[in-house]
């Protein structure tokens, strides 16, 4: 085509999505920066160093809080995924059944209301139940990084399942194969890309969470987030920024790995 | 034989019987004992007393002079809930004014390239939310990145005071919420026809002309949803105004959560917690009717 | 032998029911191929879902060598079909495709191994075992489906437009494939399809269907020359259609009078046709152009069309009735004919069936 017309230019929309990409990345790429800045300031450079990334390896509450963080994220993935698969399984391909649009409102209720409010219920709820059964302990926090972690697990598996061919199903059984042989020889090995994705996406999502977790938690059940949360008021050194780096490292990855394996797919 | 539909509404309900555990015990039952809460007297020391009383709910917007009993309206929560209203849509318009054109770029790339883009609008959204504010309150803060550099190019002699002002509670949710306007508009817009802005131009509209009479209305489905989705977690907000604003009482969420602190009111703050979520749901609401009107015109 | 009894489906419930099958009854003898034929939405798909045991019927009996079908979820049936999309497991080689039956069936290892490495002799696929379904093209996916139903042996294979995604020159390859292998097997198949030409090479018999009911059952050359009602006659080949008045019959002749006046003799049904008026279909390459003088029927040459194995004619007869007729195409032979010239039929004597409305 000749340079003449470009039929898709619209002007000042390049400038407009630049800016959106430079103010995306910017605030992050100085923050990864600093985390390694010899000095203990955040804002002026005093040299490379690793020190800031030792020191938060070798500081006990940081230790403890990514120990928590990491048995949180994985048993709320986990769990979240299991009942997902069930779900998932449950609510699509079958046709509408009675009580459907009420079970999709429940199982998305965590993306619709307010993570402030589900906070505040979860804190009196458990209150209550904290008094009547003395229990303290980490299941607390699991329960609920699991309830708000199912429609993340839920949303992949559902659009796999939705996309899966019915056929191979009747195939497998038209071939001797069992229900519950169908699921496994068939269906579960057609899912599997699927699960993988709703459990990594619950398990950043249950990484990454503060409000919930800073509402619920027991005294001494820091995790990451709420304990960078209680630094921001203090003096801030690269410190923060060392463990910011580490755990955004952990969600890029994760996201990456998730873009490839359903990129494969196509 | 057994009727095989009732086997499968028994399965199937067996299949949901884990999650609906899970989702009643910390999702939706909870909410309920919220309601029930918003209805008793605050206790001395926090929690309840099991008495009903109105209170709660008359709180949010009123206040009863202790003294005299005179009724006031509650300026403070007033305030509150002014500043929140209009942060979000701010920010709404904000991240709409970046995220179109955003959308619209990636919309425009060769194919095989869109899914990069993509994922570059992405990994911030996938990434830790607290993160992203400290990032921005690392930009501006007095000692910041900003402040520095400017004044050692001899711009200004005394740091901006950014951080914690409305405005940096503006610029910390835009920036954290921009994903969420660009994602469902691409979406919108990688459906569409380009055909059809040929046609636009080709019927003599200008580019303004395609923009406002072509593009515009072929991906308002996904404007509404990018300002819904945007919207709602911004009147939420607990976490970025905590962070970049300054004192206590910025947005709705942070109201709420003075309420639960010692000795405070938790039926105003139970109270406060569905008020925000009958918005919420009043917004989500008028999502849905104007999606399923979107979609019988589209047949 | 399998044997459909009166078989009903009707889908929706109460006020808007879809009758797919309206009281099918047909008998399948042992090692036949039989094909359901007919347009989409006949019944011909249900019918064979019926049998594979994915759709139950709302009315009577399916039974498969005196044993009945229709209490038998599809893993207990003995018989296996090839869908029409293959349904092949894209996370399994072709080996693990032709395997898998067996497997389900808990038979010993070598033994599956045996019969696949048979099977893919059979396809001619042994070159491909270790390869996945989405690496093969889609005539080798059609062999793989083959192989797969056809591996654990079943008493009955179902075959669902299996070679409607085929082009046509592999489509006529696996036609022949397809008998061979049936003759090799002694599998009795059932073959759906909408498409005559394939019915017909391949059957042994043929069913008809439409809206729901099997219009007449026969075998290739039955069908096609004694067509025994209108529908059936309308969708296989090519017909004229004339309305002609029925002066007498006897011992499947009968003697009609045309609209021109002209008396002639064509086949009936064996049951026979009442005397009055009637249609008589007359397929186009049985007649020939002749000279109008005396000719049964007349009329004006509206249309020619040039097929390169043949040339078809178009008449408008006398009376505005359509005509086509066919005559093949010689070596050398050129046009001796014009558009709006005048032009007899030749009807051959026995030529054209007489049908019931």
């Amino acid at each position: 085509m000749a340079r003449g017309f470009d039929v898709r230019r619209q002007p000042g929309f390049v400038t407009l999505a630049t800016i959106c990409f430079l103010a995306l990345y910017l605030p992050i790429i100085l923050l990864v920066i600093y985390s390694f800045n010899a000095g203990s300031s955040i804002a002026t450079w005093e040299g490379l160093s690793w020190r800031w990334y030792v020191s938060a390896w070798q500081n006990q509450q940081v230790q403890e809080a990514t120990v928590r963080s990491l048995i949180l994220a994985t048993s709320a993935s986990v769990i979240a995924t299991a009942c997902a698969v069930l779900a998932a399984l449950a609510t699509t391909r079958k046709g509408r059944f009675r009580g459907y649009s009420a079970v999709f409102a429940m199982i998305n209720q965590p993306l619709m209301v307010p993570e402030i409010v589900t906070a505040v219920a979860l804190l009196i709820f458990f209150a209550v139940i904290k008094v009547q059964t003395g229990y303290t302990g980490l299941g607390y926090l699991i329960i609920a990084h699991t309830a708000f972690c199912i429609p993340f697990a839920y949303m992949p598996i559902r659009a796999r399942l939705q996309g899966m061919d019915l056929g191979l199903e009747q195939a497998a059984m038209d071939l001797y194969a069992t229900p519950w042989r169908v699921f496994r020889y068939v269906t579960l090995p057609q899912l599997w890309p699927g699960v993988l994705s709703g459990a990594m996406l619950a398990f950043v999502i249950s990484l990454d969470d503060v409000v919930i977790t800073e509402f619920i938690k027991s005294a001494g059940q820091e995790t990451l987030p709420t304990y960078l949360l209680g630094q921001f008021r203090r003096n801030i050194t690269p410190e923060i920024n060392a463990i910011s780096t580490a755990l955004l490292a952990i969600s890029v990855v994760i996201v990456l790995a998730f873009y490839f394996l359903s990129r494969n797919r196509k | 034989m057994p009727d095989p539909a009732r086997r499968e509404t028994r399965n199937r309900w067996l299949l949901l019987t884990p999650t609906l555990v899970v989702l009643l015990f910390a999702a939706s039952g909870p909410l309920i004992i919220v309601l029930i809460y918003s209805f008793l007297t605050p206790g001395d020391y926090g929690g309840v007393v099991w008495k009903f009383s109105l209170d709660g709910w008359f709180n949010v917007l009123f206040n009863r002079d202790f003294f005299t009993d005179q009724v006031t309206f509650a300026d403070a929560h007033l305030s509150i809930f002014w500043r929140s209203i209009k942060l979000s849509v701010l920010t709404t318009i904000l991240t709409f004014i970046f995220g179109f054109p955003t959308a619209y770029f990636i919309a425009t790339r060769p194919r095989a390239k869109r899914d990069l883009w993509m994922l570059l609008i992405m990994i911030p959204f996938w990434t830790n939310l607290l993160i992203r504010t400290f990032a921005v309150m690392e930009l501006i803060r007095n000692e910041g990145t900003i402040n520095t550099l400017l004044m050692r190019l001899g711009i200004i002699h005394e740091p901006i005071q950014m951080l914690f002002t409305e405005f940096a509670i503006l610029l910390g949710m835009t920036y954290v919420y921009l994903p969420l306007m660009v994602l469902p508009i691409y979406a919108s817009m990688e459906r569409m026809d380009f055909n059809l802005v040929e046609a636009g131009y080709d019927l003599y509209a200008t580019r303004w002309q395609v923009l406002r009479r072509v593009i515009l209305p072929l991906v308002k489905p996904g404007v509404i949803a990018g300002s819904i989705l945007v919207f709602v977690p911004s009147l939420g907000a607990y976490v970025t105004p905590r962070v970049l604003g300054g004192g206590t009482d910025l947005m709705i969420g942070n109201l709420i959560e003075l309420q639960f602190g010692q000795g405070r009111n938790w039926p105003l703050g139970a109270a406060l917690s569905l008020t925000l979520l009958v918005i919420v749901t009043v917004a989500l609401l008028f999502y849905v009717r104007t999606a399923g009107e979107e979609d019988s015109h589209h047949g | 032998m399998i044997e459909i009894d009166r078989v009903r489906k009707e889908f929706g419930d109460g006020t808007d029911t879809f009758i797919a099958l309206d009281d099918v009854s047909v008998t399948i003898r042992e090692n036949e191929f039989f094909t359901l034929l007919g347009p989409s939405g006949c019944g011909k798909t249900t019918l064979l879902r019926v049998i594979a045991g994915f759709v139950d019927p709302t009315a009577g009996r399916v039974t498969l060598d005196g044993q009945d079908l229709l209490g038998l979820p599809p893993f207990r049936r003995p018989v296996n079909t090839v869908f029409q999309s293959y349904a092949l497991f894209p996370h399994m080689t072709v080996a693990e495709n032709i395997g898998f039956g067996l497997q389900m069936l808990n038979r010993p290892k070598a033994e599956v191994k045996q019969t696949v490495d048979e099977m893919l002799a059979l396809v001619k696929m042994t070159q491909m075992a270790g390869r996945r379904t989405s690496e093969i093209s889609g005539g080798q996916q059609q062999r793989v489906a083959l192989a797969r139903a056809l591996a654990p042996r079943p008493k009955l294979l179902l075959l669902d437009e299996p070679l409607s995604a085929l082009d046509y020159k592999l489509r006529k390859e696996m036609q022949l494939e397809l008998k061979r292998l049936q003759a090799e097997t002694g599998i009795t198949f059932i073959f759906v399809t909408h498409d005559q030409e394939e019915a017909l090479t391949m059957s042994d018999r043929i069913a008809v269907m439409n809206g729901g009911q099997i219009r007449q059952i026969g075998g290739p050359r039955e069908i096609y020359d004694r067509p025994t009602d209108r529908f059936v006659a309308d969708f296989i080949g090519e017909t004229n259609f004339l309305a002609v008045e029925v002066l007498d019959f006897a011992d499947e002749q009968a003697r009609l009078r045309l609209p021109s006046g002209a008396e002639i003799a064509a086949h009936a049904p064996a049951e026979g046709i009442p005397r009055g008026a009637a249609t008589l279909a007359i397929r186009p390459e049985h007649t020939s152009l002749c000279d109008p003088e005396g000719a049964a029927l007349k009329g004006k040459l509206s249309d020619i069309v040039y097929f390169g194995t043949d040339t078809h004619y178009h008449v408008a007869l006398d009376g505005d009735t359509r005509f086509v007729l066919r005559e093949q195409n010689q070596p050398g032979g050129h046009e001796a004919r014009a558009v709006g010239d005048t032009v007899g039929v030749r009807l051959a004597p026995g030529t054209g069936q007489v049908l019931r409305d």
